[in-house]
């Protein structure tokens, strides 16, 4: 952005020096106009951004004030006596998308080296098709298919899951419930689905612009194809890959219907993932519509603001990680 | 270094906004609340708008969010499943009447057990829903069914994962029949379940119900007339043994006066009377004093053709038609509440 701003406040000047023509001066003022066109908007998204966060402070002020930290720790979610807690929420959250990452951040890998490196070419664009309009499928789809033909076959499963991983001690209890198909298991696999197709076409499109010179080298030293995805595409590509890994996860967190859909909604804190369970943001879409007392609502909209400071602090942490990446690379040039 | 330029395109922003639109002119009605009453008032309003011109625009976003709504004074009324108490109503400036009478009955997923020929008792029901019995073949079910071969099968309980009127209704019977229930858990739309999951919406219960084998859950009696679920018929406050049916609904209210409830705050679940539907509920319309009389009177001769003419239309989708002594009652409370 701020390249392209100075890039075009460069412009006039240069013009000016250059050919101090009348006629061309003609074009200032629309360039000026245009300058401070994009720069508005680019400054209403951030004051939109601010707005946002200013409307849930002031809206969950109310709850956070009454329960103080303890609407952070406790798990009581109870609308009857107005006391209300976040970690049940919380927890569900993170573990949800946690799972998603599990999942999607390996096949992702896998799809995107198929389609840089392996694929014939007549291939490689019905797959890269394929996998962006799997992420142009609306959520509601993911959620609908989720319920009625993945939980089903799912819980189908689930039988042989509790007799084999539930029986291992100690890791086990993750894996032990009745085998009902919903569930934070299957809310995790549902998400890492649907942000496959963003990590995915960021992968692939960064590991096809490593400079062949690279690979072909690292080939002639007699490196395997896994060598040279380890060793040459990885390290060159770390900070697109690490940036779509967090775009995806980002997605992940604040899901909503997809996971309302499937992950059980239940708000007692459980061992298992087979047993249900809930999000922030499916707890929100759950209740909001019914939500009569201001506690209440001012409890489920504190939810939003969490939500919103744990995706936050992901996208910090994605910043700060890429810039550490960056300085590194520096160094070693 | 590579900058990923496509990413905007390949992120969709999802924003869901509601308008509500303000009564424009008199010869609208504007009205928002509960869902459960949204197939009868949409009835009513089509046939209304033929009849008279008059359109009712009617915004089903929940009972929290009708009452709201009506407080805020961007509606004309407000639909609730859970009435209000005659203080909130005070202080707000508010009154209310009730529309018509639904119910809601218990499904179960048994194989080889048909519709109708389980039979639970209300402390039953909440037992099962505080994880007390867990097992299909427990004795207390045992006792209440004894021609049943019952599995050795554990009860999935469903229930309602958003807020709702169903829930309040479901969860007032079960705390008027059981005081473990009521010191436990309580009455709301929504609550703190002790054990199970949770489907949103009538339609999320009934396709956990149809896929999870043992499973438990409650809707509106509508939609077990449409989807031929399997239901449960239940032991009334009489004693009796009873099948859910707009007559059982109909003899619940005619069992309550809620011509001397004030602010009609009555809840008709548990209502004595040998054919009394014990988990029958109502919807209140809830207005504004204060609103401008016209607007006022718009909505309550809507109401008024509805208790007149909408009966049978009310009926066809397993509404309960109020009784005319009702109907009277609410008439009167207009005319010293509103002045109408």
């Amino acid at each position: 952005m701020k390249a392209a701003s100075s890039v075009i406040a460069g412009q006039p000047s240069v013009m000016r020096n250059g050919n101090p023509s009348a006629g061309k001066k003609v074009r200032f003022p629309a360039d000026f106009l245009f300058r401070k066109l994009t720069g508005f908007i680019a400054l209403l998204v951030s004051i939109t951004l601010l707005a946002i966060l200013v409307a849930l402070i002031k809206e969950g002020s109310q709850a956070l004030h009454v329960f103080g930290w303890r609407f952070f720790t406790t798990t009581d979610w109870d609308p009857v006596t107005n006391r209300f807690g976040a970690l049940v929420f919380i927890v569900g959250t993170l573990i949800s998308s946690a799972i998603a990452m599990l999942i999607a951040i390996p096949v992702s890998f896998g799809i995107a080296l198929f389609i840089s490196e392996l694929a014939p070419n007549w291939l490689r664009g019905p797959v890269s098709t394929a996998v962006e309009l799997l992420a142009a499928v609306p959520s509601i789809i993911y959620g609908m298919w989720g319920l009625l033909v993945f939980a089903p076959w799912f819980s189908s499963l689930e039988p042989w899951i509790n007799d084999h991983i539930g029986a291992i001690p100690g890791l086990g209890i993750l894996f032990r419930g009745p085998p009902m198909g919903i569930g934070m298991l299957t809310a995790g696999i549902v998400l890492g689905i649907m942000v496959i197709p963003f990590i995915a076409s960021i992968m692939r499109d960064v590991f096809l612009v490593t400079p062949p010179a690279l690979k072909e080298s690292a080939y002639a030293l007699g490196a395997t194809t896994w060598e040279v995805a380890r060793h040459v595409i990885l390290p060159y590509t770390r900070t697109a890959v690490t940036g779509g890994i967090f775009l995806g996860l980002g997605r992940a967190l604040g899901e909503t219907m997809a996971v309302t859909f499937i992950i059980g909604n239940s708000n007692n804190l459980s061992a298992s993932l087979l047993m249900p369970g809930s999000s922030i943001a499916s707890v929100i879409a759950n209740e909001f519509t019914e939500a009569t007392t201001d506690l209440y609502k001012s409890s489920l909209l504190a939810l939003g603001l969490i939500l919103f400071l744990i995706t936050f602090v992901v996208l910090v942490f994605a910043k700060l990680l890429l810039l550490r990446l960056q300085r590194n690379e520096g160094r070693k040039a | 270094m590579y900058k990923p330029t496509s990413l905007t395109a390949r992120i969709a922003a999802f924003a869901a906004t509601a308008a509500f639109g303000v009564a424009a002119h008199a010869a609208n009605i504007t009205g928002a609340g509960s869902t459960w009453v949204y197939p009868l008032v949409a009835k009513w309003s089509a046939a209304y708008a033929k009849e008279t011109g008059t359109q009712v625009n009617y915004q089903s976003i929940g009972s929290g969010g009708g009452i709201a709504q009506i407080k805020a004074g961007t509606v004309a009324f407000g639909a609730s499943d859970k009435p209000l108490k005659p203080e909130e109503l005070a202080a707000a400036g508010l009154v209310q009447f009730p529309t018509a009478i639904a119910g809601e009955d218990i499904i179960y997923n048994l194989a080889g057990v048909k519709p109708g020929e389980l039979i639970l008792s209300g402390p039953l029901v909440a037992d099962i829903y505080m994880g007390k019995v867990a097992k299909w073949n427990d004795p207390a079910i045992a006792k209440l069914n004894p021609g049943l071969k019952l599995p050795d099968m554990n009860i999935t309980v469903v229930h309602r994962s958003d807020g709702s009127g169903t829930t309040f209704t479901f969860a007032n019977y079960l705390s008027k029949v059981s005081p473990e229930w009521a010191k436990k858990v309580g009455v709301d739309t929504s609550i703190a379940w002790p054990t199970g999951v949770g489907g949103k919406g009538n339609e999320g219960i009934a396709s956990y119900v149809q896929r999870i084998p043992g499973s438990i859950g409650y809707v509106e009696y509508a939609y077990i007339l449409e989807n031929h679920m399997s239901y449960a018929r239940l032991i009334n406050s009489a004693g009796k043994v009873v099948s859910p049916s707009l007559q059982g609904f109909q003899a619940a209210a005619a069992n309550v006066d809620f011509t001397k409830a004030q602010d009609f705050y009555v809840i008709l679940t548990d209502q004595p009377g040998d054919e009394s539907w014990p988990i029958s509920g109502c919807t209140w319309q809830i207005l504004r004093k204060d609103a401008p009389k016209a607007t006022n009177q718009e909505v309550t001769r809507f109401f008024a053709w509805g208790f007149d003419k909408g009966q049978d239309m009310a009926r066809s989708i397993a509404f309960g038609p109020l009784p005319s002594s009702t109907v009277d009652a609410i008439k009167a409370y207009w005319t010293k509440n509103l002045g109408i």
